[in-house]
Formats: structure tokens, C-alpha cells, sequence
């Protein structure tokens, strides 16, 4: 089936995507069953309703009864059926649509002029009048696009020695977002795997036009440098702008010296020191530097030698004795280079591109490094017997202990759950200890007994996630949408009073 | 240079800018010969704006660039004219750009450009009267206020060269919203969601200002157009909007030209003899790497459609370099989709047009990209290795350094053309797909006089007549 096709309508497209899916049940089918458990006792929909809708779900009159309604959705099936362009009028509605279709992955695009699924009927009435009209301030940093600078992993891999990369993104982010833009609702969410996710939320975030969240990317970027041109950042002026300023002293420089330039072992061979001195422009400088290092290979001094070396380039630099200013930029730029957040700027700078939501699971990767070494590793051997056992019981009814028999082995296959990070703490943040699904699915196991809880997710270790995401950042939200909605209100009262009075 | 003189002194006695805001259309009468010449008049000003730009000017060059090209191009013998020609021209040229969206993009930042450069040659009582007349009525920001942002405003003054606030400077403050271009480059400093501009910088609101109504009047000029003046016009006007924007806006490329068509097994021999350094170096990389990211799909792609590569090919094509990479499966999951898109068979089903010179040469490539123009974003070191490997040496290297170095990105390629065909070409290079046409047009003749230099291998039987 094309996409073309599931593009077609909605109704028609459920129908197809069932028959698609039962059809290939038992081959895949493990997958799939935890996913629909996952859907049906853990994930918060009615807070992704509560969310998407922006206080326009009560009773006030100034609330815009069709806002939630004229989202777009996309689910991601599992045999790589795309479901674009779905929408729903209601809580009840996305919860059924998201437990009937099991999707491996659900992205959030933007809200639409009109309802997105009954786009092709608005397209015969001739003016272009489907568009988007409102979306979330969104940003994404992705790990393997710091490959260059890091040398613990590559890829999609992470480790405890580059997510501070990703700390240090969402601490020189999330500071501007709030102090220089003014924005207060921001949502920090772990992109499942590689990297971080961000959404600002505020009414003024959501109704900046395609430029103005190009300026903010560019705000962003001091990351010039491309494949084929090896200066990577460009400082010039004769002082930082105060946003560059403030991240370097109060972040950037911090993380250079304290995590990275002894974790990455940035000085610790010559290919490594030569790509440092690279963007020194003094020769003279250069080669005194490298004659030490290469001198001082030997030295058996207990400090760490990637301290030591770029002390000796900081003095050198600082000395004066050369260019001045010039050299002493220089320190800033390699520290830039090696810390300075990389942003997916085409992402951020468009309205309608798709981002995947918050608390999704990471779609299976068959291959999954991080939990590789992790207690839950099995060989794969086992695990496909497992599984295989675990389908076979599953055929007939989704029966609990048979669940039970076959969760403990599977979680190097399933992926992590997208969950939100609180900015103030991620530096402890760790995304080996990501729940994953298989390990909710046996904490809900375990705890099945117990219905003295509310709600099935606090017998998890997903309960934390939620309960962060509703008190941090969906309820100030949710108020201020309220308050929004109400001043609004009575501006256009006002208007309209005053027009008639006129 | 009468007109203008005596233009000048009008401005000095009664402080009325005459730079129009394009607010309404002018009840004027005009003659159809006028109407066509004014236009084409404002034509040549905004395509030597576009050409500076793209040359990567710098904004002292292009405000003087901009002078000179109006004072060339927009003077008129009656003085009291001058006025007139500059509304009419304006407004013809809107009804001529609008009718498309790659017109108005074209259009938009270009009459914004031209209107930003005539601003700024504003007395500042003038500029204040267009803030007025815009309704940009920003209060200045308090003395006790300044005192307490003094320290960053010195901050950004200094990080952009510009010279230090003095204690009776005059600051606005306004919403980071209104004034983008100025965010983007950190030209402000910004607190709360609110830019301090300096009284220096007011161009750029103002230039938001013009940019936001222009944009709206070219939509709501369109829909008049298709609803109702193509019809009435079709025998008066209407031949003559629709020659005026082709006239100079160079050939599309969307579609290959007709005769031309190229098949997979030919490519190779294509790149070497015909590929420009920015699609050759793509080229490369993707057969390298088996991967390129988005924007050099995007910039490849799209020329390959533009040199006659069908559809089925391009798929094939890039499915065999990108299944090495990321598996048959995922190429059909996440790539084929944008690569029928391209080919207006998916989506919003437009045939996108292959990227221009200009687009490539302010597109900004960033880490793991191999797009953009080799000319402009290759260091000196890459730059020097890659026109070696294209053949390219000695002498004529030194040559498109030197224009590399004056930021003439397309006379560099262009230099590059001549050097690697040991032929001219005096349109010069402004298109990838026109470097292609022209080089296959110069092989096609060489190979017809069985002296053919390039290419060992079998001339590739392409197309050109």
C-alpha cells in the first residue's frame, strides 16, 4: 500500500491499516501486544488531550471549540504505514484512535486553518485556505551531529561521557528561551535515543510566523562551519554578545574543562591536539605547543595530561606577549566548538514539520547499545525463544502470567520512553535508566495485585515522568491559557461594545 | 542627474520623504508604452540588488550599489515625474510577481532590499515621519532604564563593531517579534522577550513593517488577478505582465528540457564532463559515504530531475547508494517518499524547481553537510584540492581564487567552466542546470568536429539537436 493511498481519507485509512496489521499479527506480533498494553494502562492521553488543547476544552465562551480538532497527528504502524494528517475531536477520540492503531510512533504537527483530515474538501472550494496557523516553538538536538567532537561513541550511540553534550544544550537553550525570549512554557523531553527534544509552549510561541522562528534558530547558531571548511565557530567583534557571554561563563566553560576535555580525552593523542591546534591562527604558537606535547609524551606526572595540555594552551594564548585579543578569542572558540549546542535548524524554522510526542516509545531498533551492557541483556538466542514462547501464548487471550514468563528477557529489543527532563536538574538526567517498556510492563506485572492506586502508572516507574510533566509544566501552562483565553475574551467584548456604541 | 538635483532640494524644504509606502494604488492614467518601460526600468534595479546579494556584498556595498543602480535606472526627464514612476512601477511589477509563489519569493525580499537601502538614505526627521506613517510609534527608552541595561547594550555595540551608546542615545524597545533579521544576526540585546533597538537600527523595523504589508498585498493582488484582471486584461495586459517576469527571472529548470533525458549508466561519465563543482562534490560524497543530509539530497536531487533524470532512475539511483548505508528498508521507509515529493508526486504535488546559483550561495551548510556552493563554503586548502581534481591548474586556479577571495562566487564557477571546456562563456554561470546545458552544448559541438577533449570514454548521446 503507498502512502498515497492512506492519505486518502480517514475512514477508509483504519480500516486499511487493520487488515494490514492482523494480517502480519503473528510474525511480529510481541511487539505490537506490549505496545497495546503500554497504550491501554500507561500512557497519559487524557494529558496529551489536556495539552494539546490549550485550556480550549472547557466552558468558557472565549474558548475555541474547534482548535484541538484542527491538529494534525501522524502515526507510524508497524510495517512502515504512515497515517498522516489525523485528527480528533476530543479526548475520547484520540485515546480509541491511538489504542485501535497501536502506533510504533505518534508525531504532533501543527494546528491547521481547517480540520487537516477533511483538507482535500476545503481544497476544492478553491481558495488555498489549508494552512498552518499555529505551532509549538520546537527544537532539535541530536547527538550523532556532534560526532566530530566526541570520541566515546558515534552514531546514534550515547554514553556517560557525551550526554553532558546534551546537558549542555538544554542549559544554554532553556536559559535564553527563558530570560532573553520571555518564554515560560517549556518542555524538555528525551528523544528516545539520540538526543533531546524541545517544546515552547506559550501563546506567543505558538503564533510566531515561519521568519521570526528562523531568527531564534539563528539566535542560536554560531556553529558556521561545514564539512569542507574546518573553521567551525566564528567569534568575531571585539566582545561576545551577551547570550554568547553569559553561556560561556556560566556553562559552557564549566563543562569544557570539568566533563569533556578529560571524559572525550581531548588532548590525549596527536590526531586529537592537532585538530585543536588547527584553529589556533598564530604558527608560532602552534609549534611551540606542539614541541611540548610532543616532548612531554613521556612525562609520568599524575595530573591528567588533557588538564595539563590545554592549561598550557590557555597560558600561551592568554600571555598577551602575542596578537592580544585575537588569540585570547581563540580559547573561546574551541571551547564553542566543543560544547556549543548544535540545533536541527530546519526543524525549529518551519511550522508544519512533524515532532514526535512526548511519551512515546522509541520505536525497536534491533540493535541497542546502551542496554547492551546493561543488566537486562540477554543473549539473543534466549530471546527470541522467549518471544516466540510468549506469542504462543498470546494467541488466544492476553493471559498475565504467561506476560510474566517472557518480560524479564525482551528490553534490548524495546525501545525507551520519550520522557520529559526536568531543565533545572538535567544534569542528572541519565538515559541508560530511561524506563524502557518491557521494564514498566513487568513493574505493572509485579504491582498487578495492588489497586489501592489511582492510576495504573503510578505502580511504575513512568509515575515520576507524569507526575513531573502535570505539575511542572502542564498545569502553569494549562492556567495561563486560561488567563489567556479570558483577557481575550474581554478585549473583543470590549471591541464589540465599543463598535456599537461608535 | 537634473531631476534628481532638484528631487533633493524638495526633501530639504519641507521635510516630506519621497519615498513612497506603496500603501493603495495610484489613481493615475498611464500610457501602456510607460507602464511597460517604468517596469522594466524597476526590473534592472531589483535583479542588481539580487546579483549583489548573491555575490555575498556587504550592506555598504549594497546601499551603494542600490544608489547607483536608481539613479541609472529610475530617473525621469520630468522631475515631477519621478515620483510617479517610482509608485507605477512598483505597482506593475506586483501585479507581475504575484502570480506565482516562487514569483513572490523572488519579488518580496527584493522590493524589501531596495525600500531598506532608500530608507536608510533618509534624513532622520524623514525616517521618523515613515516610522509615524507606518504607526511604529515606540517610546524611547527611559534614561533610568538605559542606565540599567547600559552594560549589555555596550556588549552587543562592541560585538558587532558598532560605536558605543552615548548617554543621549536613543534606544526602542519592542517585541523580539518585530524585529527579526536583527535577532537573527544577535544585533540587539533582547530581555524578556523585548529587543533594545538602536535609533541606527530602526531600518529593520521599519523593513519588517513594509516586508509583512508588501507580502499580504502580493496574496490579496493575486487572488484580484486570477478572480478578475486576467480576464479583463487578457487582450491588453495580460501578454504584457506575463512577458515581463520571464524576461528576467532566467529559464526554469524544473523541467528538463524537452530533448534531454539521461539514463543511470551514463551518469558517471556525465559527472566528470559536466557536472558543476557544487553537484560533482555531492556526487562524490554520496558515492563516498553512501548518505547526504537533507540539504544535499535537496540540492542534488532536484538538479538531477533538472538534467532529465526520470523518476523511476532517481529512485533507483539513490536507493543503490543509500541501501549500503542505511538498508533497502529504510530507504523506502524514510528517503523515497521526499524523492517523489521533489518530483511533485507526493504532498502539495509542486514541481520543485532546481536550486538556483543564489539559493545554493546563501544556503547554509553545517555540520556533516556537503551542500551549499564549494565556492563560497570550501575552505581555501579544499577549495584549491577539489579544482585539481576537476582538472583545473596553474594559473586559472590563481584566477578563481582571486574572484573566490572578492566573494564573485559565480564568476569563480564560471571561470572554472572556461577552464575545464577551454572555452568561453559569456552569459556566465547563474544556474547548476544552465553549467550543465552549456557544458553538454560545448561537448555536443566538439564531439560534431570529432575533436572532443574531454571524456575518454563514449560521448554520451545526449540530446542537444
Amino acid at each position: 500500500m503507498t502512502r498515497e493511498e492512506v492519505e486518502g481519507g480517514r475512514d477508509e485509512m483504519e480500516i486499511d491499516g487493520c487488515e494490514q496489521r492482523e494480517a502480519n499479527a503473528i510474525p511480529e506480533g510481541f511487539d505490537a501486544n506490549y505496545l497495546k498494553i503500554y497504550y491501554g494502562k500507561l500512557f497519559p492521553h487524557a494529558d496529551i488531550y489536556k495539552w494539546m488543547s490549550y485550556g480550549n476544552d472547557g466552558k468558557h465562551p472565549g474558548c475555541d471549540q474547534s482548535y484541538f480538532g484542527r491538529r494534525e497527528f501522524s502515526f507510524t504502524l508497524e510495517n512502515d504505514i504512515y497515517l498522516r494528517f489525523q485528527s480528533f475531536y476530543g479526548a475520547y477520540e484520540l485515546e480509541n484512535s491511538i489504542r485501535e492503531n497501536c502506533p510504533v510512533k505518534i508525531d504532533i504537527g501543527p494546528v491547521y486553518s481547517v480540520d487537516p483530515a477533511k483538507r482535500r474538501a476545503y481544497a476544492q472550494t478553491g481558495d488555498n485556505v489549508f494552512t498552518p496557523v499555529e505551532r509549538e516553538l520546537i527544537f532539535d538536538i541530536d547527538i550523532t551531529d556532534y560526532d566530530d567532537v566526541r570520541y566515546c561513541c558515534s552514531g546514534a550511540d550515547v554514553c556517560f561521557a557525551c550526554w553532558p553534550l546534551m546537558t549542555i544544550a538544554i542549559k544554554v537553550i532553556d536559559t535564553s528561551l527563558r530570560d532573553d525570549f520571555g518564554f515560560n512554557h517549556i518542555l524538555w523531553v528525551y528523544s528516545g535515543r539520540r538526543g533531546v527534544h524541545c517544546w515552547v509552549c506559550d501563546g506567543k510561541a505558538r503564533r510566531l510566523t515561519n521568519e521570526q522562528r528562523g531568527a531564534i534558530a539563528d539566535y542560536f547558531r554560531v556553529y558556521k562551519g561545514n564539512e569542507n571548511s574546518h573553521k567551525k565557530v566564528s567569534l568575531t567583534g571585539h566582545a561576545l554578545h551577551p547570550f554568547l557571554a553569559r553561556s560561556y561563563t556560566e556553562v559552557l566553560r564549566n563543562f569544557f574543562e570539568l566533563k569533556l576535555l578529560p571524559s572525550q580525552n581531548l588532548f590525549s593523542t596527536e590526531e586529537r591536539y592537532e585538530k585543536i591546534l588547527d584553529m589556533i591562527h598564530d604558527e608560532s604558537v602552534k609549534s611551540e605547543l606542539r614541541g611540548k606535547w610532543q616532548e612531554n609524551r613521556r612525562s609520568t606526572s599524575k595530573e591528567d595530561i588533557n588538564v595539563i595540555r590545554w592549561e598550557q594552551l590557555k597560558i600561551l594564548l592568554q600571555s598577551g606577549k602575542q596578537k592580544g585579543q585575537g588569540l585570547r578569542r581563540g580559547i573561546e572558540e574551541i571551547v564553542f566548538s566543543y560544547t556549543y549546542p548544535r540545533l536541527d535548524m530546519e526543524v525549529s524554522k518551519h511550522m508544519n514539520h512533524l515532532l514526535k510526542a512526548p511519551f512515546c516509545v522509541h520505536p525497536k531498533t534491533g540493535y541497542c547499545p546502551l542496554l547492551n551492557n546493561s543488566q537486562y541483556g540477554l543473549p539473543s538466542a534466549t530471546l527470541y525463544i522467549l518471544a516466540f514462547i510468549f506469542q504462543l501464548c498470546t494467541i488466544g487471550t492476553l493471559g498475565v502470567y504467561p506476560l510474566k514468563v517472557a518480560l524479564f528477557s525482551i528490553s534490548s529489543v524495546l525501545g525507551h520512553v520519550c520522557v520529559p527532563i526536568d531543565p533545572k536538574k538535567c544534569e542528572e538526567f541519565d538515559p541508560t535508566t530511561v524506563p524502557t517498556l518491557s521494564k514498566l510492563l513487568q513493574e505493572l506485572n509485579m504491582e498487578g495485585a495492588k489497586s489501592e492506586v489511582e492510576n495504573d502508572w503510578d505502580k511504575t516507574s513512568l509515575g515520576k515522568s507524569i507526575r513531573f510533566f502535570r505539575t511542572s509544566f502542564l498545569q502553569p501552562l494549562l492556567k495561563s491559557c486560561k488567563e489567556e483565553i479570558e483577557s481575550s475574551y474581554k478585549t473583543k467584548l470590549q471591541h464589540s461594545k465599543n463598535s456599537i456604541n461608535w | 542627474m537634473e531631476s534628481a538635483r532638484s528631487h533633493r532640494k524638495s526633501i530639504a524644504n519641507d521635510v516630506v520623504s519621497t519615498l513612497p509606502l506603496y500603501r493603495s494604488a495610484p489613481a493615475l492614467e498611464v500610457r501602456l508604452e510607460d507602464f511597460t518601460l517604468f517596469a522594466m526600468d524597476r526590473l534592472r534595479v531589483l535583479k542588481g540588488i539580487s546579483d549583489g546579494l548573491s555575490r555575498g556584498k556587504k550592506t555598504e556595498e549594497m546601499e551603494q550599489l542600490a544608489k547607483d543602480l536608481w539613479r541609472a535606472n529610475m530617473r525621469h526627464p520630468q522631475a515631477s515625474e519621478v515620483v510617479n514612476k517610482d509608485i507605477i512601477s512598483h505597482f506593475v511589477l506586483r501585479l507581475v510577481y504575484c502570480r506565482t509563489e516562487d514569483l513572490r519569493k523572488w519579488f518580496l525580499p527584493m522590493e524589501t532590499a531596495l525600500f531598506r537601502y532608500r530608507f536608510r538614505h533618509e534624513t532622520a526627521e524623514a525616517q521618523r515621519s515613515l516610522m509615524a506613517e507606518f504607526d511604529l510609534s515606540y517610546k524611547a527608552v527611559s534614561n533610568s532604564e538605559f542606565e540599567s541595561v547600559k552594560d549589555k547594550l555596550c556588549q552587543v555595540a562592541r560585538s558587532i563593531g558598532m560605536s558605543l551608546p552615548t548617554a543621549d542615545a536613543i534606544f526602542y524597545k519592542v517585541p523580539f517579534e518585530e524585529v527579526p533579521e536583527l535577532v537573527a544576526g544577535r544585533r540587539v540585546f533582547i530581555h524578556k522577550g523585548h529587543a533594545y533597538v538602536a535609533s541606527t537600527q530602526v531600518v529593520s523595523l521599519v523593513a519588517t513593517q513594509f516586508r509583512s504589508h508588501l507580502s499580504k498585498a502580493l496574496i490579496l493582488t493575486n487572488r484580484k488577478w486570477t478572480s478578475t484582471i486576467r480576464e479583463q486584461e487578457k487582450d491588453r495586459l495580460a501578454p504584457i505582465v506575463e512577458a515581463l517576469c520571464t524576461s528576467y527571472l532566467g529559464p526554469d529548470y524544473s523541467q528538463p528540457k524537452g530533448f534531454s533525458e539521461i539514463s543511470l549508466k551514463d551518469i558517471d561519465d556525465l559527472v566528470k564532463s559536466s557536472f558543476p563543482l557544487c553537484m560533482r562534490h555531492l556526487f562524490e560524497k554520496l558515492r563516498e559515504d553512501h548518505h547526504l543530509k537533507h540539504g544535499g539530497r535537496m540540492q542534488l536531487g532536484l538538479f538531477l530531475k533538472g538534467v532529465g533524470l526520470k523518476l523511476d532512475d532517481a529512485i533507483a539511483f539513490w536507493k543503490a547508494e543509500f541501501s549500503q548505508k542505511v538498508g533497502a528498508e529504510r530507504f523506502d521507509k524514510e528517503y523515497a517518499y521526499s524523492i517523489r515529493h521533489n518530483y511533485g508526486r507526493e504532498g502539495k504535488r509542486t514541481d520543485y524547481s532546481p536550486y538556483s546559483c543564489q539559493k545554493i550561495i546563501s544556503s547554509t551548510p553545517g555540520a556533516g553537510d556537503h551542500h551549499g556552493c564549494p565556492y563560497r563554503h570550501f575552505s581555501e586548502e579544499n577549495l584549491r584540492a577539489a579544482l585539481n581534481k576537476m582538472g583545473v591548474d596553474g594559473r586559472a586556479v590563481e584566477n578563481v581564487m582571486d574572484k573566490v577571495q572578492n566573494r564573485h562566487y559565480q564568476l569563480a564557477c564560471t571561470l572554472t567552466f572556461e577552464a575545464v571546456h577551454n572555452s568561453s562563456c559569456d552569459s556566465g554561470i547563474n544556474h547548476p542546470n544552465q553549467y550543465f546545458s552549456d557544458s553538454q552544448k560545448i561537448l555536443q559541438s566538439k564531439d560534431g568536429k570529432g575533436i572532443s577533449t574531454l571524456g575518454n570514454k563514449k560521448r554520451v548521446p545526449l540530446l542537444f539537436p
